[in-house]
């Protein structure tokens, strides 16, 4: 089955699969938890604030990106306007906030309801599609949201709003400092991670999986995927609407733009990156195109020319993303493809 | 299982058929594919329904299950109509069928294949939490079924890594793991070899007479040896009806079907 | 007055339609038969628009620079198929995505470094300046309706070959039917690279003709691609006809909404807010157009894979 269940184009070789009880691997999102628990001791020998608001921003992207990696790697649901999560968390903030209202305490559940209920809504008709049409109709969704954030002239329009100031935990403005705010993403990095990780291993996981595999087996075994479809969407577009809350405190600032459809193609291009339904390779996806850019950018302006054709050879040359190469550099047959 | 009945007859003479079809019909544009087809099916017997290419064997079968709908006429599963029911609904029921061309889950192995079918019917699968391969209430009911279909050996290997005949083996455990009461069974002996057919044919032996069977098979000596009774479908519509004697020395049989080859 | 705008307005929309039929039309082509996703025939149509504003210049005569363009379009087209493309078409969508997206990046980059990052605007030829009337106080520049008299000779040739040659047939056959196409025995790699170079030379001459218009810049594809997209979805994907409705609805929707919907508006609205809400609302109404067609009809307008 190729990533995208059309039963008609099964050539496709399979995605390399996260196997529950492959213990090797279980090491390695244990070892880029502890490396990211560590950086900030080692950022305070240098430039701290830059450091640390460089990695907390990569560390929120792999939160959007787990939870599309959630659909995407495991469910085959590509959606291709996740973005308007994030959109959607940083309004939540961003609008709340200008009404003076800044405690994360109801900044957080109110994001969650409303991703929560734009997934619920657009799930259930886009999942009515198959295939590319899914594509495209999440797309259709995305772009909504992008317009209608556009139409919000009250809260900036297209130039966007920006916050006062981050948002207050219980009244404390914990959160205008880098280091509790850099621990505070972190471990809700790992929280989540934890929690999707249950999810996928769980019975719940498995007819996700299945219906990824082979929709009709499924049916005939007595499932109707469709509701365990619209569950895990809904999970996964509230992941990704705290992510969103996130990013507009990072920023202190949201936008449209957080919606842009590009933002959705990045969000894809960093799960396919790091190596599709591992969770993990998300994270390092995530990680691997904000460094990059930021790292490439340093040297030249022109530092697309390098990144664009960096993804390119990434696709011809090694499947499975970063995971597949890390997996043949350790001499695993498999890993790749 | 006890008291299989010994002969056909009993079986027409059952007062409630496990599964009955009245006066179904299905066309595609002009074409009939199923043409007023009506047929009861006893509790315990394993019914063969036999025709040449291009009958309406498969699609008849679709439309019992579910995965096709049908233009008018009624399903009914222990008398009641599952017509309009979609198929997962059907296998809730206890309707449960194999298809032609294997349709396995190739990335989870042997045993998450089976287990994912006691989940079915176990329920709770919006649990979100708890590591579903180690769960025995799934994993032991999975085992003791792959251990009936002999696959136990092979539970724990990559469903798409399986040999031709293993698939069709762990297709009929799937099937089996729903705890149906009536089982459709698309050709299970397509594409296997001399060894593996024996094998699958030995298996179909194991379970007449625990499940209703409905059996679409091409290999006439294995419907012949297994069947209780066999109807013969022609361009959508059956000619014949009734014990494997019987059907074999049926004229209209021979000449729309068997040929000249004589059985 | 208000009969004057609706029809300048259902013309320009009709352009817009056009315009993105051109781009459509490879991109369905590509998409039905070679199964293949190319993010990357935005950028092709903004290759088409710089090639055209740099012969235009070279040469001093847009209709020159135009003759040009669209062999060097061609030809670009059949390089990327070449380097990039072939080793992806039995690779799966996500794959495809990726590369296709890593290109786009590049071009986009490409084109500033080649170009400059300043728009370039291309004169519209001497011919084809000025306006008609077309009916009492309706004035319509030449070039528009030139834009659109091509575009529709051009849907009608494409629609004649691609149903009365023989390379039609294979190419209608390939988008319902791909594997069976390659089973008897046509040379199936061939075919693919024809139907990309072509569909990248009409992607091309789309950017050429809008040069004009439009200015040339970089990731002035990337807009129109999803647009693109969203009319191969609503026409049915590998559908040239579908195309061809679908590019002319979004494009009358699009450019109609943006002028009425505002208009509209205003009956519930006061005047300022309305025109704000409604210039950025205009917008999500092809979007809304698409996931309405999807709801009701899952594979388009007219599907072409059963």
């Amino acid at each position: 089955m190729t990533p995208l269940p059309e039963p008609s184009t099964t050539a496709a070789p399979p995605r390399p699969a996260s196997r529950p009880g492959f213990v090797r691997r279980e090491w390695l999102p244990i070892i880029l938890f502890v490396l990211l628990a560590l950086l900030p001791f080692a950022a305070m020998l240098g430039p701290e604030k830059y450091t640390l608001s460089l990695v907390t921003r990569v560390m929120i992207f792999a939160l959007a990106a787990i939870s599309l990696d959630l659909i995407l790697g495991y469910g085959a649901l590509v959606s291709f306007g996740h973005a308007a999560f994030l959109g959607i968390g940083g309004y939540a903030v961003g609008i709340l906030a200008a009404h003076g209202f800044q405690d994360a305490a109801l900044q957080v559940p109110v994001a969650l309801l409303a991703s929560g209920l734009f997934a619920l809504l657009t799930g259930a008709i886009s999942l009515r599609t198959k295939g590319v049409y899914f594509i495209m109709i999440t797309l259709a969704f995305g772009q909504m949201a992008f317009f209608f954030a556009i139409s919000l002239s009250a809260y900036g329009g297209d130039d966007g709003l920006t916050l006062a100031s981050r948002s207050k935990l219980f009244g404390l403005s914990w959160l205008e400092n880098d280091r509790f705010f850099y621990a505070l993403v972190l471990a809700l990095l790992i929280g989540c991670y934890a929690l999707t990780r249950a999810i996928v291993a769980s019975r719940f996981g498995r007819v996700i999986r299945g219906a990824k595999e082979n929709p009709v087996r499924m049916e005939a075994v007595g499932f109707s995927p469709f509701r365990y479809q619209l569950a895990v969407y809904v999970i996964s577009g509230m992941i990704c609407g705290l992510a969103g809350v996130l990013l507009a405190n990072q920023a202190e600032f949201v936008a449209p733009a957080y919606m842009a459809w590009q933002r959705s193609g990045e969000l894809i291009v960093m799960v396919i990156l790091g190596g599709l339904g591992s969770l993990h390779g998300a994270i390092i996806g995530a990680a691997a195109f904000l460094l990059l850019e930021e790292i490439l950018s340093g040297y030249t302006e022109h530092w697309k020319l390098i990144f664009g054709p960096f993804l390119v050879l990434v696709v011809l040359f090694a499947r499975g993303g970063l995971l597949g190469i890390l997996a043949k550099v350790r001499g695993k047959s498999g890993g790749g493809r | 299982m006890a008291g299989t009945p010994a002969k056909a007859e009993d079986f027409a003479k059952a007062a409630k058929p496990a599964l009955a079809l009245v006066d179904l019909n299905k066309a595609y544009g002009a074409l009939k594919v199923t043409d007023q087809v009506s047929l009861e099916f006893a509790p315990g017997e394993l019914h063969a329904i036999i025709g040449p290419n291009g009958a309406g064997k498969t699609t008849l079968i679709h439309q019992i299950s579910g995965l096709a709908g049908s233009d008018s006429g009624h399903i009914l599963l222990d008398g009641q109509d599952i017509t309009g029911l979609p198929m997962a609904a059907r296998v809730r029921k206890g309707l449960a069928r194999s298809f032609q061309i294997t349709s396995i889950i190739p990335g989870f192995t042997g045993l998450e294949n089976v287990a994912l079918a006691v989940q079915a019917r176990l329920g709770s699968s919006f649990r979100l939490f708890g590591a579903v391969s180690r769960e025995e209430r799934l994993n032991a009911p999975a085992r003791a079924i792959l251990e009936t279909v002999g696959l136990l050996g092979r539970a724990d290997l990559p469903a798409g890594l399986l040999s031709h005949g293993e698939k069709r083996q762990l297709e009929l455990a799937i099937a089996m793991a729903t705890e149906p009461r009536v089982l459709l069974l698309d050709e299970p002996l397509a594409g296997t070899g001399p060894e593996e057919s024996a094998a699958v044919i030995a298996l179909l032996r194991k379970l007449k007479g625990r499940y209703t069977i409905v059996l679409i098979e091409h290999d006439m000596d294995a419907v012949f040896a297994l069947a209780d009774r066999v109807s013969v479908l022609v361009y959508g519509r059956i000619i014949a009806s009734g014990t494997p004697d019987a059907v074999r020395h049926d004229p209209a049989v021979r000449e729309a079907y068997l040929g000249e080859e004589g059985l | 007055m208000t009969l004057s705008l609706f029809l300048v307005q259902t013309l320009n929309g009709l352009q817009f339609g056009i315009l993105l039929f051109f781009i459509a039309a490879g991109l369905t082509l590509v998409f039905g038969v070679m199964d293949f996703i190319n993010l990357a025939h935005g950028v092709q149509y903004m290759i088409g628009a710089y090639l055209a504003a740099m012969f235009t210049a070279l040469t001093g005569n847009f209709f020159f620079g135009l003759m040009l363009a669209l062999p060097s379009a061609l030809l670009f087209g059949l390089l990327l198929e070449f380097l990039i493309f072939r080793h992806l078409y039995a690779r799966d969508h996500l794959d495809q995505v990726l590369a296709t997206f890593g290109i786009i990046i590049f071009l986009n980059q490409a084109v500033k470094v080649v170009w400059g990052a300043a728009p370039l605007s291309v004169p519209v030829p001497e011919i084809l300046s000025g306006t008609v009337v077309l009916m009492d106080g309706l004035l319509y520049p030449v070039y528009r309706l030139a834009l659109i008299g091509s575009g529709l000779a051009i849907a009608l040739i494409l629609y004649i070959l691609v149903s009365y040659t023989r390379i039609g047939m294979l190419v209608r056959a390939g988008a319902t039917n791909a594997p069976m196409v390659s089973a008897l025995g046509v040379d199936i790699s061939r075919l693919f690279m024809v139907v990309f170079g072509f569909g990248a030379m009409l992607a091309g001459f789309a950017g050429a003709m809008v040069a004009p218009i439009l200015s040339v810049e970089p990731g002035m594809g990337d807009n129109l691609l999803i647009l693109t997209f969203v009319v191969i979805v609503i026409g049915g994907i590998g559908s040239i006809r579908g195309a061809f409705i679908a590019a002319l609805l979004v494009g009358l929707v699009d450019t109609l909404g943006r002028i009425f919907g505002p208009f509209l508006l205003r009956l519930i609205m006061d005047p300022s807010a309305a025109s704000q809400t409604g210039r950025a609302l205009a917008p999500m109404l092809i979007y809304i157009l698409m996931a309405a067609v999807l709801f009701f009809r899952p594979a388009g307008l007219f599907p072409v894979r059963k």
